[in-house]
């Protein structure tokens, strides 16, 4: 059995403007002590997805209009709030993006990484500031002893995002998941970072979601990679498969538009317009009016993910007729 | 139109000489004292040629941004010369130097932060036209039409408010605000990292175009290495404040040579899993170093992995390692 199930969850945000359907429809699956990669660009509902697993969506204006989150045989949306409190911050747990506005500028570091010990496992707090030194020290601090009592902003951005790592690790979770932690920091600093993660998942054995618009990155660290386009998934496969034989045109857009990937000089491959506004109803594929590959059909209605190779999904129905070839 | 006379000048459209910015730092609250300096920009010389783009790229706290409001003077220098078309900004007077900014000007980070949000397009783009008598009332116009073509936004748009765009389209009028004044040199302070990989293409093809097209300069801050090796003519790189490496884009990012230069090179995830996984990373330790207190020498010895006790000794000049490509390290003949 996964260690994760979200099944067809839908949340959605009721706003003066509208509806905006952040997620409409996602189901995924995390085994244990693999790392699945979630790729989309800014609104593509990777966020929400993962506040929606943490109950962490502010309701109102949010309401989650559907779906389970079974972890480990247990709804988290439909069980006790005391029940989903006894998995969420112990069991799974996660990281922000933005080191700099998730640490309580008030509080000591100290308060900060022995807090999870001393509400979910009822540690004293000397024995809670034991674990949360070696902690520091494992997520690479030095001189932990002495900086465990600094406050957030005596630390640099490294060093505050280490600090996030250490307290999302110090009640040993079973699933971390990560939302964009490197987005804010320096090449030199991710590459520290991501290198502390990979350490930690195998010295643990945790299951990671690791939330990222950085295609470079999943390639280094994920096992498996979903792709996700205005609140739907529209591709899930293998890292390898998805970038060496990726099957929907969003994906390939993406990769394509990457400056690594391309010949210096030459003109950079763009996907035309913006992303569709999720308050809107969309009749077919959200991507359709961006896709060089769209015809009538794909107006017409939302196309679902379906396995077109073994662990290898996607949701473009002119691909699965075998309509399109990408040298044409 | 009638074409100006060429002044009499060379070919660099800018030039920085040993150019410094320091910002004094201040100890006590009724009496205070200076207790010493953030070396923000610490002897930085370069040149920008007509119409070629300049990388300029290092991590957070190099000091590239404040390299960038140097040279718009938009902060003091504490010494050298900022030299625009052969005229020493430093020395101008008022009158000089606002006429020296129609030929230089800026594009900044966040879209969002850099338009006023209670002014239309219009009014964005008309702005600097008066402000510099470019234009009579009556042209204006016809002129704001034209820059709103030039970068890819429909003239209908014209009486729209900042808040009514998205981030790509609002870096279409930052750069369409900059080009207003048909500059020389535009200076673009990570101009594409506040947008998604698939806008941030478009920009970077909108920017390459107008220096094509126009003969224009950019000097391109950005700390993405693969953007700027994609844009870029030639590439400075930046480390606390001192320029460590500067060459043709290809040759200082595939085939870097200062151990900075190589970290930073390595640490960049590649999108191939094959790739990514294979390659050997150069993580390098800790954090950079504060400016207020450099270490002494050569500023990256205390992460490098090649340091001796040599490399305390003295900051490395800038030394050539190939054709038009140059590294500040003292060991750059021993390194493989």
């Amino acid at each position: 059995m996964p260690l994760l199930t979200v099944t067809d969850l839908r949340t959605h945000f009721h706003t003066t403007n509208g509806v905006f359907r952040a997620v409409d429809g996602v189901s995924f699956h995390v085994e244990r002590g693999e790392t699945l990669g979630m790729v989309g660009e800014s609104g593509s509902g990777k966020s929400v997805t993962c506040y929606t697993i943490m109950g962490l969506v502010p309701q109102p204006p949010g309401r989650i209009e559907g779906g389970s989150v079974v972890f480990d045989g247990m709804d988290l949306l439909r069980c006790s709030p005391k029940a989903a409190r006894s998995v969420r911050g112990k069991r799974v747990s996660m990281i922000f993006q933005d080191p700099m506005t998730s640490l309580n500028p008030y509080l000591r570091i100290s308060e900060q990484v022995m807090e999870p010990l001393v509400i979910h496992e009822d540690a004293s707090r000397k024995e809670a500031l034991g674990r949360a030194l070696e902690m520091m020290e494992a997520v690479g601090i030095n001189d932990a002893a002495r900086r465990i009592h600094f406050y957030p902003h005596e630390f640099s951005g490294g060093m505050r995002q280490r600090v996030m790592i250490a307290m999302a690790l110090i009640t040993r979770p079973e699933l971390l998941i990560a939302d964009e932690p490197t987005t804010a920091l320096d090449v030199t600093v991710q590459a520290q970072i991501l290198e502390l993660i990979r350490r930690l998942q195998r010295e643990l054995g945790m299951a990671v979601i690791y939330v990222t618009h950085d295609l470079g990155v999943v390639a280094g660290l994920c096992d498996r990679v979903q792709v996700m386009y205005a609140g739907r998934i529209v591709e899930k496969a293998d890292a390898q498969t998805l970038f060496r034989s990726p099957l929907h045109p969003y994906t390939r857009a993406l990769q394509r538009s990457i400056p690594a990937l391309q010949p210096r000089g030459r003109e950079l491959f763009t996907i035309p317009g913006i992303p569709p506004d999720v308050s809107k109803p969309l009749p077919g594929c959200a991507f359709a009016p961006r896709c060089g590959f769209a015809d009538d059909a794909c107006n017409g209605a939302v196309p679902e993910l379906a396995e077109a190779a073994p662990g290898h999904s996607h949701a473009c129905i002119r691909m699965r007729a075998g309509e399109i070839d990408w040298d044409a | 139109m009638p074409e100006e006379p060429p002044p009499a000048m060379t070919e660099n459209i800018l030039e920085l000489r040993d150019v410094r910015t320091h910002f004094p730092v201040h100890r006590g609250f009724l009496v205070r004292r200076r207790t010493g300096a953030v070396r923000a920009v610490d002897g930085v010389t370069l040149s920008v040629r007509r119409g070629e783009v300049l990388g300029l790229v290092g991590e957070s706290g190099c000091g590239k941004s404040t390299l960038a409001r140097t040279i718009l003077n938009l902060v003091p220098t504490t010494g050298g010369a900022v030299i625009l078309n052969g005229r020493n900004l430093g020395l101008a007077s008022r009158r000089e130097m606002l006429a020296c900014r129609r030929d230089l000007q800026m594009v900044f980070q966040d879209p969002y932060a850099s338009l006023n949000p209670r002014m239309t397009v219009r009014a964005m783009l008309a702005e600097p036209l008066f402000a510099h008598r470019i234009c009579s009332r009556g042209d204006v116009q016809g002129r704001v039409d034209e820059l709103m073509g030039i970068v890819g936004l429909a003239p209908r748009f014209a009486r729209r408010y900042p808040h009514e765009f998205s981030g790509g389209q609002r870096q279409r009028i930052a750069i369409a605000r900059a080009l207003a004044l048909r500059p020389k040199i535009i200076v673009a302070d990570e101009p594409v990292s506040a947008l998604d990989v698939s806008i941030q293409a478009q920009i970077l093809n909108l920017l390459s175009k107008l220096c094509r097209e126009m003969d224009l300069a950019l000097v391109f801050i950005a700390h993405d290495l693969s953007v700027v090796r994609h844009i870029s003519d030639r590439v400075a790189v930046m480390y606390l404040g001192k320029i460590v490496e500067l060459g043709p884009a290809e040759d200082v990012i595939d085939r870097p040579r200062h151990p900075y230069t190589r970290a930073l090179v390595s640490a960049i995830p590649v999108p191939d899993p094959g790739v990514e996984r294979a390659r050997q990373r150069i993580v390098l330790p800790g954090d950079p170093p504060s400016p207020i207190n450099p270490p002494p020498g050569c500023a990256f010895h205390p992460r490098c992995p090649h340091a001796l006790d040599r490399c305390r000794e003295a900051v490395p000049p800038l030394a050539p390692c190939g054709p038009s490509h140059e590294a500040a390290c003292i060991r750059l003949g021993e390194l493989p």
